[in-house]
């Protein structure tokens, strides 16, 4: 069962980069567990860190003026390979919502399957928070997965974003589709019974 | 109604829907390899269950394996532990397994169509991206995640949105020294590596129409690289003579009856796509790209383009290249011909007419990696292995390999790989590697002069 996905109010921490494919969230070399466990500590590991393991403070994750859990990202986030880690890594790290203006399909999947809830904005919505995020890194920005709204409250703006009812329900009360599947199995046998009957 | 042929395929396999929700979608064939299954089978015995239909599944081991001495124990102690955990899982679940020393090993996406396991108008989906190189024989075939993969284990179903219908259509035929990746890695830099998110991608057009089943799933392969979730084309006569007599295809009456079925697998006249776009096969000239996305790309005889985002300007700082300069005749130090994209008999038949009678450049270190054991096989039956060892070259054993460096075949910082594969992220193919994606002919040329070099420049081809 997953976490529940309650309302809340954080900060947020900006990574103001288009395209961040899932070879940046986790690199390959880091894929070789049979266990899914500390892959937070790998999140954006090649950006994080230099070949001599150093932080590299320019990077807003080891920025101290930044942290939360909202990570906001330039357009097309999660591109590249379907490797659920990168969603298993951000999650783990803590965040708990990534905003874009746009995510490729495989990553979105996978991260709603974690109860991690991808936010997409207009371009434009976009271009205004990691504005605001950037100029006042303590900007509290509050999401609101019942009504479907990120707001924040001291920009006195509140941006609605789309969700399936089915998705928001399986988050609001920690389902998971493998569970539902489960319950239609009987469903699908027959599906297969029909299948063989007909072909 | 009208109908694509996407929506003929989707539609047939819809168990349920939701309302305000996905739907249950039923899988026919699923793959599975050693990196993104794990976790699955963890979850799945920690709910007390088995695999619900274990015939639907194989697997086999690819992108954690190492590409020399695969007869020896993996030296790297992690991926000797994920491969084994694969053998485990396989064995207390009865799902069949491809792994290292069996005949049929190789790159999921390779074997799959070889043994015949992929047949149009199925569902496939495996735990990679690139199951949209299935695709070619007109499947409904994508990428998937883990839970995702549990769910098909478990329920032989997965839980999915219909995505949206683009078609793209190359009319005319392909110059010299132009292949069907320079046509993907054309139609990206056109539609850019988002152009296809949310969509489904039909290929149609008579330069498609005239490519050979490993030409097809070269394209097909790198559909997601504009972010579709996958990629097909129409099954014709080339479909079927390249299926006939395979390991898991219908045999005798079964197969003549399943052409039939295979015949009505096209889109309607007139049915509706959400997305069209048309390109001329003449326009299209040997590719290579210049940046850290796919859609990154350059006829090879261009110039780099000139930006002022920083997204762009970043990614040609890391490439160490100039906005308006020449790429043609730049130094390079890697060569790789392989993956699921460039790594079939195709593909090393192509590399090898065009460096037969030639030497390797000695800056040039070169990988050469079969996709399977299969396509192993053929190259020595061949004599290709040959011809290639004369002019400098040595073949590894199969495997992802240097594509996505999960193994010992990592390209070193700073240095440039001309890649067959699918992908040149900053650091896929090692940190700080610089991968210059292009086709066979295009790897072949640079490897011969060790700089970027037009094929149709080379002797080979006069």
């Amino acid at each position: 069962m997953l976490e529940k996905f309650k309302t809340f109010t954080s900060t947020a921490v900006p990574v103001n980069i288009e395209n961040i494919d899932t070879d940046q969230i986790i690199p390959a070399r880091f894929l070789k567990a049979v266990e899914r466990k500390g892959f937070g500590d790998n999140l954006f590991r090649d950006w994080r860190y230099d070949k001599q393991n150093n932080k590299i403070e320019s990077f807003p994750l080891n920025n101290e003026k930044y942290s939360g859990k909202i990570l906001v990202a330039g357009k097309n986030f999660g591109c590249g390979s379907s490797r659920e880690h990168a969603a298993w890594s951000i999650y783990d790290y803590g965040f708990r919502v990534v905003v874009s203006s746009y995510f490729a399909d495989i990553f979105k999947n996978n991260a709603l399957n974690n109860g991690l809830l991808p936010i997409q904005v207009t371009e434009k919505q976009l271009a205004f928070i990691m504005e605001t995020v950037q100029k006042n890194p303590n900007t509290q920005m509050e999401v609101d997965l019942e009504k479907q709204e990120l707001r924040i409250p001291s920009e006195n703006v509140t941006y609605f974003f789309e969700i399936t009812s089915y998705k928001k329900e399986c988050l609001i009360e920690g389902y998971d589709d493998f569970s539902y599947l489960q319950s239609r199995l009987s469903e699908i046998e027959q599906f297969e019974n029909y299948r063989l009957s007909a072909f | 109604m009208k109908q694509t042929l996407f929506d003929k395929i989707w539609d047939a396999h819809v168990v349920k829907e939701i309302e305000d929700g996905p739907s249950v979608l039923y899988i026919d064939r699923h793959f599975i390899h050693e990196v993104t299954s794990p976790v699955a089978f963890g979850n799945l015995e920690k709910r007390g269950l088995k695999v619900f239909r274990p015939e639907q599944t194989i697997a086999t081991m690819d992108h954690n394996v190492p590409t020399l001495n695969q007869h020896l124990p993996i030296h790297d102690e992690l991926s000797r532990n994920q491969v084994n955990s694969l053998v485990e899982n396989c064995k207390r679940h009865g799902v069949d397994l491809y792994g290292l020393g069996h005949d049929w090993q190789g790159i999921v996406h390779v074997i799959g169509p070889e043994l015949g396991f992929t047949q149009p108008g199925m569902t496939i989906v495996c735990g990679d991206s690139h199951t949209s190189t299935h695709g070619a024989f007109g499947s409904v075939a994508f990428g998937i995640g883990t839970s995702e993969v549990e769910m098909v284990l478990g329920n032989q179903c997965i839980l999915q949105n219909k995505p949206q219908k683009m078609r793209i259509t190359i009319e005319g035929e392909l110059s010299k020294a132009v292949t069907s990746k320079d046509v993907i890695l054309y139609v990206i830099s056109k539609i850019s590596s988002s152009g296809g998110t949310g969509h489904f991608i039909e290929f149609d057009g008579s330069a498609i129409r005239s490519m050979s089943m490993e030409a097809r799933m070269s394209l097909c392969n790198m559909s997601i690289e504009c972010g579709a979730r996958g990629g097909l084309i129409a099954p014709d006569e080339t479909t079927f003579e390249y299926l006939k007599g395979k390991e898991h295809c219908p045999k005798g009456d079964d197969w003549d009856q399943a052409v039939e079925n295979w015949k009505t697998l096209y889109t309607d006249e007139g049915a509706q796509f959400d997305t069209k776009y048309v390109f001329i096969a003449e326009d299209i000239a040997p590719m290579i790209t210049y940046g850290t996305n796919p859609g990154m790309g350059m006829p090879i005889d261009g110039t780099v383009p000139v930006f002022d985002d920083a997204s762009s300007q970043k990614a040609l700082k890391y490439m160490g290249l100039n906005g308006g300069e020449k790429i043609e005749g730049n130094t390079i130090d890697y060569v790789f011909l392989g993956s699921c994209t460039n790594g079939r008999i195709e593909d090393f038949r192509q590399f090898t007419q065009l460096v037969k009678g030639h030497k390797k450049a000695d800056n040039v270190t070169a990988w050469l990696v079969p996709g399977s054991k299969l396509v192993e096989k053929q190259i020595i039956n061949e004599g290709l292995d040959v011809i290639l060892k004369e002019a400098g070259f040595e073949l590894r054993q199969p495997g992802c390999s240097a594509c996505l460096a999960m193994n010992d075949d990592k390209i070193p910082a700073g240095k440039y790989a001309v890649s067959t594969s699918n992908r040149n992220f900053e650091g896929r193919q090692g940190p700080g590697s610089r991968t210059l994606l292009a086709s066979p002919l295009v790897a072949a040329a640079a490897a011969i002069t060790g700089k970027i070099t037009d094929p149709r420049g080379m002797t080979s081809f006069q």
